[in-house]
Order: structure tokens, then sequence, then C-alpha cells
């Protein structure tokens, strides 16, 4: 076999093997549907319901939009924030519980094709739990979409950034306590506090300051900025963040991997 | 080219434990290879490292000339695994877990679904096909391993106690299995705690103990080096005085039970003979233990003594 047709067989192989693992995080996620996507929808239901409808009528304007038409697009970025991580934690843990990840670890499949794979079936979920969510809003509010691209570039690098953030929890995972500990108390603060339900200019100086601190905010913002053409941020600092954040922790899974860190003895 | 070949091959865990203190390890090409040892010993490190499941300390290793240090995906390639614990998602059907894992391995889908079904039907699991895993019996998730190991069709097969916990008339039909897939060509590694499976399968052998190969050779050769073997006779009437055989140790179990220890190169036939001469007649015969078991047990009692004479 020639130097170019073993660069295409190798190639070939790694393209079936990224789809196989894509389409086997697929079908665990239609599988226990009622695990993965219907909560998202009642929850989404729920904020709608008390913060948008009850209490969002007594705030007025934010960001010159309906205060439930300025939080949709924080639920939504939430809800993928949330699925994106929940997904790869679970599923790369479970399969190391379960020891089926060796069936990957003895396959020719590179380390790095491992860690996008997962990611894609974190990106796969927070998507489809994106548009459950959106669908839900549908219901409540208009939404006024400034610029799709926007929209779907923030989507895709939040998913990414917090698909990779799971990878990484759960490599270093001993127990189930361990892939709870992470979301329960880094992330569902920083997710609240990260301007889903509120602009940081109603903050005092030193709370905006530190909400600076808090990446989830400059997601929740390019977001939003896609939807409403309103942010608290600069985008393009929003941007360069998402990209340094996927690029910097993709290199950490892959590492990790190649150290066999949690994976191999 | 050598299927397998292991030069120096070291393990120390991160608990100081040496498993591995340089073992070299050749395999050839269409071989049916015994890896035995007792609990503890390092075969399972030794796989774990050719799977690269787990991460050597030193030395090299090979699988059909690609090093695992330079071109692990080659190497990968060419290996199926049947581990000794189960490791499929039991949350999966039957037919999935074998279709994701040729597509592991680069397989079409079209392709991993007539090898799934040929795979299913000669480990008789096409019934169970679209079965849960976690439903399947002990035997049945055994047999699904074997079939998952060789969905890619690898050119070496690595079982490691794949007849643990089955019962005899499954074991039979699984080692006629590996049988006949040796005969394809697929290069067999095996290890077992029966050493009748490794007697009745395998060419040749090699004894692992503390992390050390002690013996490696021809399966018949090392059968060979048995110094005596033990015979029990069941004998017709029960005996009245003592017996006596002259150059064979006579060990009396009961009335009509006797074991008698044979050296190396003395004819059975001679027992016989005297036992007629004094009227004994003997209705059944059978070895006392499996012949690789006995010599297995003697190696490991003296691995700090390691046999001579062994293939380099």
């Amino acid at each position: 076999m020639s130097g170019s047709e073993v660069v295409a067989s190798r190639a070939r192989t790694e393209w079936i093997g990224f789809r196989t693992m894509v389409l086997r995080e697929f079908s665990r996620i239609a599988r226990i549907w009622g695990q993965t996507l219907v909560p998202p929808g009642v929850t989404a239901t729920l904020y709608f319901i008390i913060f948008g409808s009850l209490i969002g009528a007594r705030i007025g304007k934010m960001g010159g939009y309906d205060y439930m038409q300025y939080i949709a697009p924080g639920l939504i970025m939430m809800s993928v924030i949330t699925n994106s991580y929940g997904n790869v934690v679970a599923s790369f843990f479970g399969a190391r519980f379960g020891k089926h990840i060796e069936e990957i670890l003895v396959s020719p499949l590179p380390n790095w094709l491992v860690v996008i794979g997962y990611m894609a079936g974190g990106i796969v979920r927070g998507l489809l739990v994106g548009v459950v969510v959106t669908v839900v809003a549908l219901f409540f509010t208009h939404l006024h979409v400034n610029n799709v691209l926007l929209i779907v570039a923030a989507v895709l690098l939040t998913s990414i950034v917090f698909s990779l953030g799971g990878f990484i929890n759960a490599i270093f995972a001993k127990n189930f306590d361990h892939i709870s500990w992470f979301p329960t108390f880094i992330l569902t603060p920083l997710t609240y506090l990260g301007g889903v339900f509120y602009s940081i200019e109603l903050l005092p100086p030193w709370a905006r300051a530190v909400s600076h601190a808090n990446p989830i905010l400059y997601m929740v913002n390019s977001f939003r900025y896609g939807f409403l053409g309103v942010s608290d941020v600069d985008i393009r600092l929003s941007f360069a963040i998402m990209i340094g954040f996927a690029v910097a922790l993709f290199g950490v899974a892959v590492w990790l991997m190649e150290k066999g860190v949690g994976i191999r003895e | 080219m050598h299927a397998l070949s292991i030069r120096q091959l070291t393990k120390t865990y991160g608990n100081g434990v040496q498993a591995l203190r340089g073992i070299d390890l050749d395999v050839e090409q269409g071989d049916f290879f015994a890896l035995l040892g007792p609990n503890g010993a390092g075969k399972t490190t030794a796989i774990g490292i050719i799977t690269s499941l787990v991460n050597k300390s030193g030395g090299t290793v090979s699988v059909f000339g690609h090093d695992i240090d330079r071109d692990i995906s080659a190497a990968k390639s060419c290996i199926g695994i049947v581990p000794q614990e189960i490791n499929f998602n039991q949350f999966e059907s039957v037919e999935t877990i074998l279709i994701n894992q040729a597509g592991f391995y680069g397989i079409p889908r079209a392709v991993a679904r007539e090898r799934t079904e040929r795979y299913l039907w000669q480990l008789q699991l096409w019934e169970k096909r679209r079965a849960v895993a976690r439903s399947l019996s002990g035997g049945m998730k055994r047999r699904l391993m074997i079939a998952r190991a060789l969905v890619h069709e690898p050119r070496l097969l690595i079982l490691d106690e794949p007849s643990a916990g089955v019962d005899i008339e499954i074991r039979r039909t699984m080692w006629e299995f590996l049988r006949e897939t040796n005969e394809r060509g697929v290069t067999i590694i095996l290890t077992t705690h029966y050493l009748e499976e490794a007697e009745n399968l395998c060419r040749n052998v090699a004894i692992i103990d503390k992390g050390r190969i002690i013996e490696n050779d021809q399966m018949s050769n090392v059968l060979r080096k048995l110094q005596t073997e033990t015979f029990v006779l069941n004998l017709r009437e029960p005996l009245l005085g003592t017996l006596t055989l002259a150059g064979f140790g006579v060990t009396r179990v009961d009335d009509r039970t006797v074991e008698v220890e044979v050296s190396s190169g003395r004819s059975v036939n001679d027992i016989f003979i005297r036992l007629a001469a004094q009227g004994v007649d003997v209705i059944s015969m059978r070895n006392k233990v499996n012949r690789l078991e006995e010599l297995f047990m003697r190696l490991v009692s003296h691995a700090d003594a390691p046999v001579a004479g062994g293939r380099s």
C-alpha cells in the first residue's frame, strides 16, 4: 500500500469511527429521551411561567425588550450549557465505570478523535435541547433574530466548551458524586450569575467587575446579541474567550487521553 | 515476521508493584499459543500493554511488525481482544454492540451487518441479536465478547480466560470454534486456568510467574519435561495384601484404588504385566491430574529456579 493509500485508508477508518461514535451517542440520547430531552423542556416552561409571565410582567423592560424576550436567549443557552456538559460527563464516565470505554480504547481511533466523538455527542444533545427550549420559548414570547450566524456560532462554541469540560470532569471522576459535584457547585452558580436573568448593568460596580471574570457571561451575551442585538460585553471579546476556552480544553482533554489519566493504568 | 514480538517488557504500577520484570516473547503467525501463570503472575498486565489498555514502563512490543510506540493504530487494527471481565455496554442490544465495534475499526455499516449476522450464527447468538446485553446468560456474554473481538477480522486474537464460569458443553463448543478460527489463519493467544484447555488447543506455551517467563516452548516439549506421571488404577477385586511393583511408586488409596507413579521413559505396559502376574485385574485407569497442570504446579513452585532448555 502506497503512502497516500495508507493516509486515505486511515482517514476512512477515522471517519467511519467518528460517525459510529456520534450515532451511538445519538441513540443513547434518543433511547433515554425521558431523561435527556423532556426535563429541559419542563424546566424551561416553569422558568417562562414564573420568571417571564408572573414576575417578569412586573419588571418591565430590560435592555429595551420585554423581560420575557430578554431572558429567552439566556434560558436557551443555560439548557445548552447544562446538557452539553451533562451528556459528555455521564456518557464518558458511564463508559469508564462500565468498562465499555475499552471498546474504543483498543480500537485504532486516535485519542483526539475519541475526544471529538464524545464532544460531538455533547453538541448533539446541547443543540437538540436548545431546539426544545426555543420551541417552548415561542409559546410564551416572540423571538427577535438579529444575526443567525452569530446565534449559531455562539451556541456551537458554548456547546463545544462545555462538552469538553464534561469530558475532563469525567476523566478525573472516581465515582458518581464526582460527576455531579462540578455542575452543582460551580457550573450552576456561574450560569445563574452569568447574566441569564439580568443585565449586569443592574449590579453595583464591584459585582459588575466580578461578573466579568465569569466566562458564561460572555457566552450568554454573545448569544443574546445574536437574537436581540444587545449585550453587556464586547462581542469580539466574547468570541475570543469562547474560542480560547475551546482550544485550551481540547488540548487538555487530548493530553489527558494521551497520558492515559483515568483510563489506563 | 512474528505475529507478536515482545522484548524486555516491564511494568511497575504506581503502588510500586512490579507486574512484569523484563519479559521476552515471540508468537509465530498462525500459532495457537497458551500464556499461563497463576493469579497475579502478569498475564493480564502483558495483554493490557499489547492492547494499549495499560501503559508499559519499558521494553518494546510489536504486532505483525507494527511497533506500538511508533504505529499504535496499525498494531491495534491487527488485534481482537476478549477480556477477562465483561466490558460491553449492558444496555445496548447484541447486534448494536457488534456493529458499533466494527465501526470503531472503520468497517462500513453494510459490511458490519453482514459480519455481525455471520458471527452471531456461528456463536449461536443469532436468536438473541435484539436482546439487551445484560439479559444474556454468562456463557452468552462470553460468546458475545468473542464475536465482538472477531467482527473486524483481526489477524491476532487474544483471549484472556474466555471460558471462566462457562459450563463444559459451551466450553467445548467454544474450543471447536476457536480451533476453526485458528485453522482459518488467525493467530490465537489464550490465557486460561483450565490447563486441559491449553493442552488440547495450543501448540506452544509460555508460563509466566512473578512477572518473568519461566518456561517457553512447544507444548509437546513442555509436557515431555514431566519427570513423572501419576496414574490412578481402579481394581476389579479388593486388594487383600500389599501390592508391590518394582520400579514404580505405589500408593494405596483404598481397597480398590491405587496410585502408580511412572518415571519418564518407563513403559506403562510393565505395570499391567506385573499386576497380571499378581492376579490383579484393572478395570479403568486415568491420570491423577492433567499433565500440564502437574508440570505447571512444579514450575511455579520452583519459580526462582527457571527450567533450563526453554525456547529463546
